[in-house]
């Protein structure tokens, strides 16, 4: 690549001055004056969040209200800073989700621990635990920042199944092909 | 109702004259911090603070809401913060010059008001100045008092003791020297063409002004048309002697901390901001004397025709208001240039304001004096 040595000019007298470049100055100044604010007012306005947005880790439910999680503790052994601490137990077998072997008994995430990486979202093959949009937690003390089941569930609500792989499931086992 | 203000003895229609002056012009320095504020924040496109309210304002309507947003009562918030709070002393300092620089501070600020013409009403044709004390120094008293509150600086410090504020105070003593030489021979031009020789000299500001009081040619024209570069110097000058950005160097809080006030707090640390908004509206209003025609609307149309036009000849309390309001509308708009400025330029190296000061400012003030005295000389003779 070619060199090309580009002469310095002077500056010029009116340069040198520096008065011209202080009135540019004032006047992009004064542009930015009469300009709307940018600033988001906080608490009344709240920011967009995108898709895709690494929130408070939740748990969901399927459409049909049922517990999706079944207590595989995958995301427990996932989770780099140990923050989801899991106790599997049997489930009744006359209730409504008979056909799966377990859930949680107890699912706790620690959110003074959590690190918001999404690892636990990524592995569940259930996609029972959503990172969803709430991005402020506090409370008074370390129990309170300790989200228990009743909490996680009540933080993740329903989610629309993307792809309805239960029920797609169920209508190749009603059709005679289950694999 | 004047008459009975004018048969009150003189001692106390002074107390009374200079309580409003006080009254006026305190709030309006501190209106100014909160300027501040809302200029730094609207060119920044922030909203600047607006949320403080006091809850029967927020009973009002319309109102209420408006002050809210312009941070009307985050004044008063910060203004009873300051009072409030805790005053701490370091240990370390030498504390009687510590308390006794913010006060310094003070004193000169408010002093050079008493020489400052604000307004002024007509008694049957004569423009008679409102004022404090109108004497023939006039100017010359604004510089000597004004220039004291360098001591304000350097005192503080120096009895804080600790290295920042040191810097601060040798920087400000540095700066102020160097810009009062500029400052005044800026002005010297003016005084040199008011002053015709044989005549009976005067340093006064009303003087000034009424010297730009014509309605036609030389004499309606105020001093920034005939001495634009008068006038430039001293409005840097004057950004210098308040320590404005550019010239903060005393304070400059990116190398010195917070300069010279490092180690005040609370109530101390509010009477060094306070004094130097008044400094910068004594600043503005000088310059609004000199160079701006006072209390005058407009160039070549004075305050005498103006009050001919609305018949106003007779109402002195009326046509004093609308001539302080003129006065005051000038220094807002210099307020807001001196704030515009501060949030667009960015603050000069040290070298660089010694620079300026010494090898260019004031050889271009001397340079400027002589030609005015050479030019006024064959103008006049």
């Amino acid at each position: 690549m070619a060199v090309v040595p580009i002469e310095r000019k002077p500056l010029t007298f009116a340069e040198r001055t520096y008065l011209p470049q202080i009135i540019s100055g004032l006047k992009i100044t004064l542009r930015h004056f009469f300009k709307p604010n940018i600033t988001l007012e906080y608490p009344e306005q709240r920011p967009a969040i995108p898709p895709g947005y690494r929130g408070v880790p939740t748990l969901v439910m399927d459409p049909n209200g049922r517990e999706k999680c079944v207590s595989c503790q995958l995301c427990e052994f996932v989770c780099p800073p140990k923050a989801i601490r899991i106790t599997p137990g049997a489930l009744p077998e006359d209730g409504a989700v008979a056909h799966v072997e377990k859930g949680p008994r107890a699912f706790d995430i620690d959110m003074l621990r959590c690190i918001y990486c999404g690892l636990c979202e990524e592995v569940c093959p259930e996609e029972a635990i959503f990172l969803q949009n709430q991005y402020s937690m506090s409370g008074t003390s370390r129990e309170e920042m300790v989200n228990h089941k009743e909490r996680l569930y009540e933080l993740g609500g329903t989610l629309p199944d993307r792809h309805f792989k239960w029920d797609r499931k169920k209508a190749a086992e009603e059709a005679g092909n289950a694999h | 109702m004047f008459d009975f203000f004018f048969n009150l003895p003189a001692v106390v229609q002074s107390l009374a004259k200079g309580l409003a002056v006080i009254l006026v012009i305190f709030p309006m320095a501190s209106l100014c911090t909160m300027a501040e504020r809302k200029v730094s924040a609207w060119i920044q496109g922030r909203p600047g603070p607006n949320r403080t309210i006091v809850p029967w304002a927020a009973y009002v309507p319309v109102a209420g809401r408006m002050l809210q947003r312009l941070g009307l009562f985050q004044l008063m918030a910060d203004g009873l913060k300051f009072l409030v709070k805790e005053e701490p002393v370091p240990g370390h300092v030498n504390k009687p010059y510590f308390i006794l620089a913010p006060i310094v501070a003070m004193i000169p600020a408010l002093t050079t008001v008493t020489v400052v013409p604000f307004g002024a009403y007509l008694v049957g044709g004569h423009i008679v100045p409102l004022m404090l004390a109108n004497v023939d120094v006039g100017l010359l008293a604004v510089f000597a008092v004004s220039s004291l509150g360098i001591y304000a600086l350097i005192l503080a410090g120096w009895a804080s003791n600790s290295k920042y504020p040191f810097l601060g105070g040798v920087r400000a003593s540095a700066q102020l020297i160097s810009y009062e030489l500029s400052l005044t021979l800026a002005v010297l031009p003016v005084f040199l063409w008011i002053n015709a020789p044989g005549t009976a000299g005067s340093l006064s500001l009303v003087r000034v002004v009424e010297f730009q009081s014509g309605t036609s040619g030389w004499g309606g024209a105020w001093f920034l048309f005939t001495m634009p570069l008068s006038a430039l110097i001293f409005m840097i000058s004057l950004f210098a002697e308040t320590n404005r950005q550019p010239f903060d160097m005393p304070e400059s809080e990116a190398d010195l901390v917070g300069g010279f006030h490092t180690e005040y707090g609370a109530f101390k640390w509010a009477l060094f901001f306070v004094a130097e908004y008044l400094n910068m509206i004594i600043g503005s209003a000088v310059f609004t004397l000199l160079f701006l025609g006072g209390w005058n609307p407009l160039p070549w149309l004075p305050l005498a025709t103006l009050a001919g036009w609305l018949h106003l000849g007779g109402h002195p309390l009326i046509l004093g208001v609308i001539s302080i309001g003129i006065f005051i509308g000038k220094i807002a708009a210099l307020i807001f240039l001196f704030m515009w400025v501060r949030w667009t330029v960015p603050r000069f190296r040290y070298d660089q304001v010694m620079r300026i000061g010494w090898q260019k400012l004031l050889p271009l003030a001397i340079a400027n004096l002589v030609a005015y005295a050479l030019g006024i000389a064959l103008l006049t003779r």
